[in-house]
């Protein structure tokens, strides 16, 4: 995979959101919703983000693409740094950059036509010539599996999957090279998830695409993904091929969210590492690891040292974790702390 | 309530052909049409489907809240033997939050956000047992300390947007089990919880249900919840149960395509799959359009002319296993070697 190009860098993102208050309005805090996520995403991949609620994947995705503008940091497409782009020079990049949003009955303009959703994409980005338009519309709703007939229906008459369908065209109106799929299959009943899913990875072999799949359904990410990074709280805590992340992870909170899991394999009794309480607020996040405060290894160390992205033996290169203890607690040397 | 307490049933829980339709000006939608499960006293009953099969709606009936236009049209409800659609509303109010308890898929919207937890909890006391304020307070936080929140003592006076998604959940489960119900009916209880967040909630769900003994109809769209929670598991599609077993044989043997079918499509962290994933094609028939025959012979990958003109019966074979299969039965027009494991085709 190193051989690859990349296509897409991020380094040291940083989205803070302020919270106003006091009589002035004035900002008296931040969420500190990405901090620090450092990761590349090479050609044709598809790269996943997991973690669970306010972990700031979706964040992560939104700021890559200045839905929100992000804080602080660089964000390389095809080494451009688009966020020092003005307005009208990004506009010519978010032809390549396309997003495809998890609620299917959110995100499409109800009172439009298919045609007229596929062909706006078109319009503003003059990807296609006026003549062949409606010849895109077609080829476009054959791809995704939707018939051509269908073109100038609303988005009403169609079910959550179809629609879906519908938005995955639209991302492929304006021939695209990066997709952020934000829990692009979540919304979905299983029976239609597992058609999209094949529809996605169908598509990225047709037209080598890449994407940037960001889920909370690690049986999806397994399922898609090349590489995955999981994050908590804001940071990325391990960073990993396909294989090592599910064989021969080395973060706690890596450990503990691929056990919470509930498994289909009846026969298999299942060790299960529970988690105390819940995630901290980003708010406040805790000083040192982020994790600390729910991780059963964490010792005053983790408490108020950050733990910093490494490879350490016994990892596979691009592999990288983040936990002060990763190596004594594969040897078994550094075992859960009792009062912790 | 009349006449003694009957307490010769086996089955908490007993529902024979339950029918509920909603009725719009010109059309009949049968969202559960003709359902019969039973849950034996003290275990775990799955109900598994996607939406649209008419589980949420099951488990309302049992209450007897749906409402208009929505109506139970028929069949029968048995709870401890006594059939719940012939009770009187009077009646049905002292067995709701009593006898039997619910719980909701969205802890926020479920709660009340002006009242505070301890006065939520608090109420099931107060109104089945007829307990003063003080003494449901203190009841209450008794409660909370049992559903395992921190600092229950201080808890208790806050009110639900000050707690996370997993605390109202708990909270909720506080609620529903206050009065030691007999029957818990979960409809997605963890589906809005983050997974780590869900494990807890299942863990104290199971602990509860063996320290209480009570029954639980547990309604839910993920397969790993029902395999690591349920003794019982009914699959439902369109309104009707397809597939009844106990939880091992469903997940080592299933029968119906329909289930075959919904396993393979699910993606499962502990596996990899090679090339595509399996599919069902096509998607669930619109109610004003139901296919005449079997549910899902549309669908279907083995369906024949007999599938898709005459409705299967929910047939029980000698190990107590129910399946609504032409497959399975005597009448069976087509390759008799057929094995449901084997897909045919595979579209995408």
């Amino acid at each position: 995979m190193s051989d690859q190009k990349v296509l897409l860098k991020v380094n040291d993102l940083k989205q803070y959101f302020p919270i106003k208050g006091g009589i002035f309005g004035r900002t008296i805090n931040h969420v500190k919703a990405v901090d620090d996520v450092s990761f590349e995403i090479f050609e044709g991949e598809t790269l996943s983000i997991v973690g669970e609620s306010g972990c700031g994947k979706s964040t992560t995705g939104r700021a890559i693409l200045r839905l929100d503008e992000p804080t602080a940091g660089e964000v390389e497409f095809d080494n451009t740094n688009i966020l020092e782009l003005n307005k009208k020079e990004m506009n010519k990049f978010r032809k390549d950059m396309q997003i495809i949003f998890q609620d299917p009955y959110a995100s499409i303009n109800p009172r439009h036509t298919v045609r007229q959703i596929l062909t706006e994409a078109m319009e503003i980005q003059n990807a296609v010539p006026k003549k062949e338009r409606n010849d895109r519309v077609k080829e476009l709703m054959d791809t995704v599996g939707l018939g051509p007939h269908q073109a100038d229906r609303y988005p009403h008459e169609f079910s959550g999957g179809q629609r879906q369908r519908i938005g995955i065209a639209r991302a492929l109106s304006v021939n695209p090279r990066l997709i952020i799929a934000d829990e692009a299959v979540s919304a979905l009943d299983v029976s239609i998830q597992a058609q999209v899913i094949n529809l996605l990875k169908k598509l990225q072999r047709e037209f080598k695409l890449t994407y940037l799949f960001i889920s909370h359904d690690l049986g999806v990410v397994r399922h898609i993904s090349d590489r995955i990074i999981v994050m908590y709280l804001g940071k990325v805590v391990e960073i990993a091929d396909k294989n090592s992340l599910f064989t021969n992870n080395m973060h706690p909170y890596t450990k503990a969210l691929l056990s919470a899991i509930p498994s289909t394999d009846v026969e298999k009794e299942k060790e299960r590492i529970m988690l105390k309480g819940d995630v901290p607020s980003p708010i406040d996040p805790p000083e040192g690891c982020r994790f600390h405060t729910r991780c059963p290894f964490a010792t005053d160390l983790c408490r108020t040292k950050v733990p910093e992205l490494r490879n350490t033996e016994g990892m596979k290169d691009g592999h990288r974790a983040a936990c002060h203890h990763m190596e004594a607690i594969r040897s078994g040397e550094h075992q859960p702390q009792v009062n912790a | 309530m009349t006449g003694a307490p009957d307490t010769s049933y086996d089955n908490i829980l007993e529902i024979k052909n339950l029918q509920t339709s909603f009725f719009t000006k010109d059309l009949e939608v049968k969202a559960v049409d003709g359902v019969s499960f039973s849950i034996p006293k003290g275990k775990v009953l799955g109900v598994v489907g996607e939406s649209g099969s008419g589980k949420s709606i099951t488990s309302l009936s049992i209450l007897r809240l749906i409402e208009e236009p929505g109506k139970v049209k028929g069949g029968e409800i048995l709870f401890k033997g006594e059939n719940l659609l012939d009770k009187s509303e009077a009646q049905m109010r002292k067995i709701r939050g009593n006898e039997i308890s619910m719980i909701f898929q969205e802890p926020m919207t479920s709660l009340n956000p002006t009242f505070t937890v301890g006065q939520q909890i608090g109420e099931s006391f107060r109104i089945h047992q007829g307990l003063s304020k003080k003494e449901a307070k203190k009841k209450s936080v008794d409660m909370l300390k049992l559903v395992g929140i921190p600092s229950p003592e201080k808890r208790v006076d806050q009110y639900p947007f000050e707690l996370s998604g997993g605390m109202r959940q708990r909270v909720m489960i506080a609620i529903a089990l206050a009065c030691n119900p007999d029957l818990l009916i979960a409809d997605e209880p963890t589906t809005a919880l983050d997974v780590t967040i869900q494990a807890q909630i299942l863990d104290l769900m199971k602990e509860l249900q063996e320290k209480l003994d009570m029954g639980i109809l547990l309604i839910t769209h993920d397969l790993g919840v029902v395999a690591e929670t349920c003794d019982y598991v009914a699959v439902m599609y369109c309104g009707k149960v397809v597939e009844f077993t106990d939880k091992k044989t469903l997940f080592t043997e299933p029968k119906h395509p329909y289930t075959v079918g919904l396993m393979e499509s699910i993606p499962q962290y502990d596996q990899d799959i090679e090339g595509d994933l399996a599919v069902i094609k096509g998607s669930v028939p619109s109610p004003a359009d139901m296919p005449k025959g079997c549910r899902f012979a549309p669908r279907c990958p083995f369906a024949t002319d007999l599938c898709r003109n005459k409705l299967p019966d929910l047939e029980t074979d000698e190990d107590g296993n129910q399946i609504r299969c032409w497959i399975y039965s005597d009448e069976w027009d087509g390759d008799p070697e057929v094995n449901v494991y084997e897909r045919s085709e595979s579209t995408s």
